[in-house]
């Protein structure tokens, strides 16, 4: 049944652009984007029990990288990416350092704090980011001479980079280390003194949770050939945060629910909906009241009593 | 012969209240050492510096001859010292397996492996089932710690900390909160841990600590006013004073 279900899932995502409208295409492109966006940031909230608002920071920055090298050095893009990847990732190391010297509502300030510090930056650092004009002129990459120019070919493209992600992170989460960063969620103290260096295992997961950041900005900046310090805005960090959380933190559904969610009410409702934060709120608050846990557990906890009904 | 814990002049203090004052004792291998005094007295504070849970102002703190203060809480359990709580710190949605499993896992390099399903290290639940044999929590290797009882999650603790096959054993009031049956059943637990382990432990239970315990150590406002053996302290007129105020 399960496998029955993952073969339906495949098939549905590999034909989409056989029935569906490139506007979709695209919408799904963005969707996946969000998700990879999401699943990083969920090891932190979800299994590390650290609620981030600064996850932007990972996006922008590789976004930023990738672009800057581009239009200034005439990068290829197989060179800037990996360069890209790498400064975001050593960005995350030295932010990780700085935020987890504090847990909870310290944590979250201090991610928030130095988000804000780069969104600043790219506003005004004029020479580097072109300020509020952003950078543009950007190309997509051709992996082994594919054009990525069209939708379908991107979203395959994006496909492949997510269900590679995903499958990733499901194994950090499966694994003795995602048992220890659940461990150190739940019990820190015990967890220390039981040989678990509880510091390191939560840095580890804070760089490996900004290089995925990373990953979905290089995307990112991919998919609109343009970026603006808005991608590196309080609002980019709090739309991944609402996404884990409604999706359901600590579940690898999650985040591709909730990812899915935002981008759709952000990208479709808004089309037919002027005040479309206001209906993305209505619904964060729904989530809340009906669901605490998130779409994905409480859906969960409705088939189970269905089920158990039926019976 | 090297002591298993040996602590000079250790001092903690919160704001300007000293909770421990200049405290020194040695504990020698394999020696079962009871830690009494009122409330307040600095037991668990003195517990909270050996294993690094709390930062010592001044002192020093050696376990088998290696000075650990300064070193984190991991490296102290690396070193071969475990724990319990006074208040029981389990993962309560996990299994009674799991929960050992994250202790043995706590001191192998396998809890660095992020990319090899827990599962297929099999080795480790097959070894956290004959702990639990150990101290009789086999049948519930299943369940939730949520699920069990008060006195079996007593029991959990000390098999987590046994698991590791530790050196040095802290147990922090193994007897509280438990009935008059659990309390008999976590004792023989207890006087059951080989002597390749030294235990050091804090219990308010003077007749069934008393039991166990070869040497005695009291604490008070933060200071240890009198050690020697069991008899040794009952005698002395400095226990009755802390304990009966005459």
């Amino acid at each position: 049944m399960k496998a029955l279900g993952w073969i339906a899932l495949a098939a549905l995502a590999a034909g989409l652009p056989l029935y569906a409208g490139e506007f979709y295409v695209n919408l799904t492109s963005q969707i996946l984007i969000a998700a990879i966006f999401a699943a990083g940031l969920n090891l932190l909230v979800g299994y590390g029990g650290l609620s981030s608002l600064g996850h932007a920071s990972y996006l922008g920055v590789a976004a930023y990288s990738s672009a800057w090298l581009s239009l200034n050095l005439a990068m290829p893009h197989w060179a800037s990416a990996p360069i890209a990847l790498a400064f975001t990732t050593l960005m995350a190391c030295l932010f990780g350092v700085i935020a987890l010297r504090a847990t909870g509502l310290g944590f979250l300030m201090i991610t928030l704090a130095l988000s804000q510090v780069l969104w600043g930056l790219g506003y005004r650092w004029v020479s580097v980011t072109n300020g509020d004009n952003g950078l543009s002129g950007l190309t997509r990459p051709a992996p082994f001479g594919i054009n990525l120019d069209g939708a379908t070919p991107f979203y395959y493209f994006c496909l492949v980079v997510t269900v590679f992600a995903l499958w990733m992170i499901a194994r950090l989460v499966h694994s003795p280390f995602g048992a220890g960063l659940r461990g150190t969620r739940d019990q820190a103290r015990r967890m220390a003194a039981l040989g678990h260096n509880v510091g390191l295992v939560r840095w580890l997961t804070f760089v490996y949770a900004g290089f995925w950041g990373a990953v979905a900005g290089l995307l990112y900046v991919y998919y609109h050939k343009y970026i603006h310090p808005t991608a590196l805005s309080l609002t980019s960090s709090a739309e991944g945060l609402l996404a884990v959380i409604a999706g359901g933190s600590g579940t690898l559904a999650g985040p591709v629910i909730g990812a899915a969610i935002v981008v759709l009410l952000k990208n479709y409702v808004s089309a037919f909906v002027e005040r479309w934060n206001f209906l993305l709120g209505l619904v964060f608050v729904l989530i809340v009241i009906f669901m605490p846990d998130g779409l994905v557990p409480g859906m969960k906890r409705l088939w189970l009593r269905w089920r158990g009904e039926r019976r | 012969m090297t002591p298993a814990l040996k602590i000079d002049g250790l001092r903690k203090s919160f704001g300007g209240l000293p909770a421990t004052n200049n405290v020194s004792l040695e504990v020698m291998p394999g020696e079962r050492r009871l830690i009494i005094g009122p409330n307040g007295a600095g037991k668990t504070t003195l517990f909270n510096l050996i294993t690094g849970d709390l930062p010592a102002d001044d002192g020093s703190i050696r376990v088998f001859g290696e000075e650990v203060r300064g070193m984190l809480p991991s490296q102290r359990a690396h070193r071969g010292l475990a724990r319990t709580y006074q208040i029981i710190t389990l993962f309560p949605k996990d299994t009674l397996e799991h929960n050992i499993a994250l202790s043995l896992l706590g001191l192998s390099k396998t809890r660095w492996n992020a990319f090899s399903p827990l599962a297929r290290y099999g080795h480790l639940y097959e070894e956290a089932r004959r702990v639990l044999a150990l101290v009789g929590l086999d049948a519930l290797a299943n369940r939730p710690v949520s699920e069990v009882s008060y006195g079996d999650r007593r029991r959990l603790e000390i098999a987590m900390a046994l698991a590791q096959k530790p050196r040095l054993l802290l147990l922090d009031e193994p007897l509280a909160g438990l009935s008059r049956e659990e309390r008999a059943s976590v004792k023989q637990l207890v006087s059951k841990i080989p002597r390749e382990t030294t235990v050091v432990m804090i219990e308010h239970d003077m007749d069934t600590a008393l039991d166990l315990a070869e040497t005695i150590t009291v604490l008070h406002y933060g200071s240890v006013i009198v050690e020697g053996t069991r008899a040794d302290v009952v005698a002395d007129p400095r226990t009755r004073e802390v304990y009966l105020g005459h």
